[in-house]
């Protein structure tokens, strides 16, 4: 029988207590303040961990990373910069940019599947928050438009960058904007008090977060990442091949309560995966977002953090 | 209770239509309203940071990280919002709040990871921040006669940047007027007249370079500075025609 969206976990965590139910969410809360937290202790007293935002930072002022998005956007606009005549690290500071996002890129390749989206993006905390409110609200229903919807808005931003010669998607990019907020409003609050700051961090950018708000709770559930968001589009391109991968391990024990269905920001992920009984149990879809909440909401221990190369559990 | 209130999947349905209706229209409210106050955003003129490439190629290359702005000891950087003059996440300062210190080792520069701002800038005393123009005559305190001078006091390269050119003064007919006058081959654009006039709506304001000059076409050329490149009057011997009287005269 299945349980409601709103009891999701709830029988896990009677059997193996919070802890036990809450460890990937708690390990991905820690994760997402810690980055942000880099960024601020610079600002706020004077040691910088991460110089910088979300788009382009330097790390230990000397590792460039930056938004690979971003990075295809200048790219496609029309601006690359000169090769330095000197030799040396710091004659390619122009540079640091691309540098930065090849870095990030191949980070993520290596790693798991839009990590970004799950561990490090600040808007995750805004549209998990949404998510949240859906299931405790019971808020099922929702509008459909095509998860592949961000696949189109991603071709669209680097043509429209090619064609108008500017970053198309920046003037409006939510999730920037948020890092941006955040960071510029704490840094000034050491100042200005934090309201004060935050006001000033984020500016009326601040109804672009309301928008994604509002637009997760009331019209498309996952709406933002989950359809929209062509950021997290490229990272699941980027990812597509990455090592970690979750997996249905014991799906033999699944007891259809439907759990992990209910928590997961991309459900179609697990289908195959969970009861597809030709398919691997690995979640290979570059969708997953490696957030590993199933692992904690299942009651009966069926999904493990596993490499893409493991083969075991496959049903004869 | 819970059974009573609740008449049927046409009513639950009915409430979750409008409840998501409203939701919508609500975001596309927000969306659409913002350009809508664009316009009422303006506290200034929105000015680049030292070194910045044209606006054009700026807005290309830079990826809104805020470097130069963390960098910036003076907090005159600030990032753009939505409703900023600038595009969202590029940095510029307003002049008349905060200016330019001109620092000598240009931090904001070295910061930026991408070239936005020109790297090859070095020295402060050649960057275009943008153009002082002294635009309001009718209200500049030295151009109705008085002793005003602090916009050229306070410039980091006064009687460079900003000098004053004496003239006659017409309404006493005995007095002298001090003309703060901007020379664009030393003028930064730091803002500092800008920030310093004593008006309550400044008469120097430093405009972006692409507002504040004008462009002489390519194929004018003035006589008195040819004379001098050449060294000689370049119009030939004038020519001296026949003088020709009606009657056949000579």
């Amino acid at each position: 029988m299945a349980n409601a969206p709103k009891n999701a976990g709830h029988e896990a965590q009677v059997k193996y207590g919070w802890w036990y139910s809450h460890r990937f969410l708690v390990f991905r809360r820690i994760s997402q303040l810690l980055i942000l937290s880099m960024y601020l202790t610079g600002p706020l007293i004077g040691v910088w961990i991460l110089r910088g935002n979300y788009s382009g930072s330097m790390l230990l002022d000397t590792i460039p990373l930056s938004d690979p998005l971003m990075m295809l956007q200048t790219l496609a606009s029309g601006h690359l910069p000169q090769v330095p005549e000197q030799s040396g690290w710091a004659a390619w500071s122009e540079w640091y940019a691309l540098i930065g996002g090849v870095i990030i890129a191949l980070a993520y390749a290596l790693f798991a599947s839009r990590l970004f989206c799950g561990w490090v993006c600040p808007l995750g905390l805004v549209t998990d928050f949404a998510a949240w409110l859906r299931r405790k609200l019971g808020l099922r229903s929702s509008a459909t438009i095509p998860a592949t919807l961000r696949y189109g808005i991603l071709v669209a931003i680097i043509i429209g960058s090619a064609i108008t010669g500017t970053l198309v998607w920046e003037w409006v990019n939510p999730v920037s904007a948020f890092g941006r907020g955040l960071i510029s409003g704490f840094g000034h609050s050491a100042s200005s008090g934090i309201i004060t700051g935050l006001v000033f961090g984020f500016g009326a950018s601040i109804w672009l977060i309301v928008v994604v708000f509002l637009f997760d709770l009331l019209v498309v559930e996952h709406g933002w990442c989950g359809h929209l968001c062509p950021v997290g589009a490229l990272y699941s391109a980027i990812g597509c091949k990455g090592v970690l991968r979750i997996s249905a391990e014991n799906r033999k024990d699944c007891t259809r309560c439907m759990d992990c269905i209910h928590i997961c920001p991309e459900p179609q992920v697990l289908r195959g995966p969970l009861f597809g009984k030709q398919d691997s149990p690995l979640v290979l879809s570059k969708e997953c977002i490696s957030c590993g909440r199933c692992i904690d909401v299942c009651s009966e221990k069926v999904f493990q953090i596993k490499t893409r190369f493991h083969r075991s559990g496959v049903e004869e | 209770m819970a059974n009573e209130r609740d008449k049927g999947p046409a009513r639950r349905r009915f409430l979750r239509d409008v409840a998501r209706s409203a939701g919508g229209l609500a975001g596309l409210t927000l969306l659409l309203g913002i350009p809508q106050k664009q316009s009422q955003a303006r506290e200034g003129v929105a000015l680049r940071p030292p070194g910045a490439l044209s606006e054009e190629a700026f807005n290309r290359a830079c990826i809104r990280c805020g470097q130069c702005v963390q960098d910036c000891p003076y907090d005159t950087l600030k990032l753009a919002t939505l409703l900023s003059p600038v595009s969202t996440g590029t940095p510029y300062f307003v002049a008349r709040q905060i200016p330019c210190e001109m620092c000598e080792d240009i931090p904001c520069v070295k910061a930026c990871p991408s070239g936005a701002l020109d790297s090859s800038l070095t020295d402060i005393d050649n960057s275009r921040m943008g153009l002082a123009v002294l635009l309001d005559h009718e209200n500049c305190l030295n151009w109705q006669g008085l002793r005003c001078d602090v916009c050229h006091r306070v410039c980091p390269l006064i009687n460079k940047a900003i000098t004053l050119e004496l003239h006659r003064n017409e309404r006493t007919n005995k007095h002298a007027m001090f003309l703060p006058t901007v020379h664009s081959e030393y003028c930064t654009g730091c803002g500092k007249c800008e920030e310093a006039c004593v008006l309550e709506e400044a008469a120097i304001k430093v405009l972006p370079l692409s507002l504040a000059q004008g462009k002489l076409g390519k194929h004018y050329r003035l006589g008195w500075i040819e004379k001098d490149k050449a060294g000689h009057s370049l119009i030939p011997e004038a020519l001296t025609l026949p003088t020709r009287k009606p009657e056949g005269g000579q």
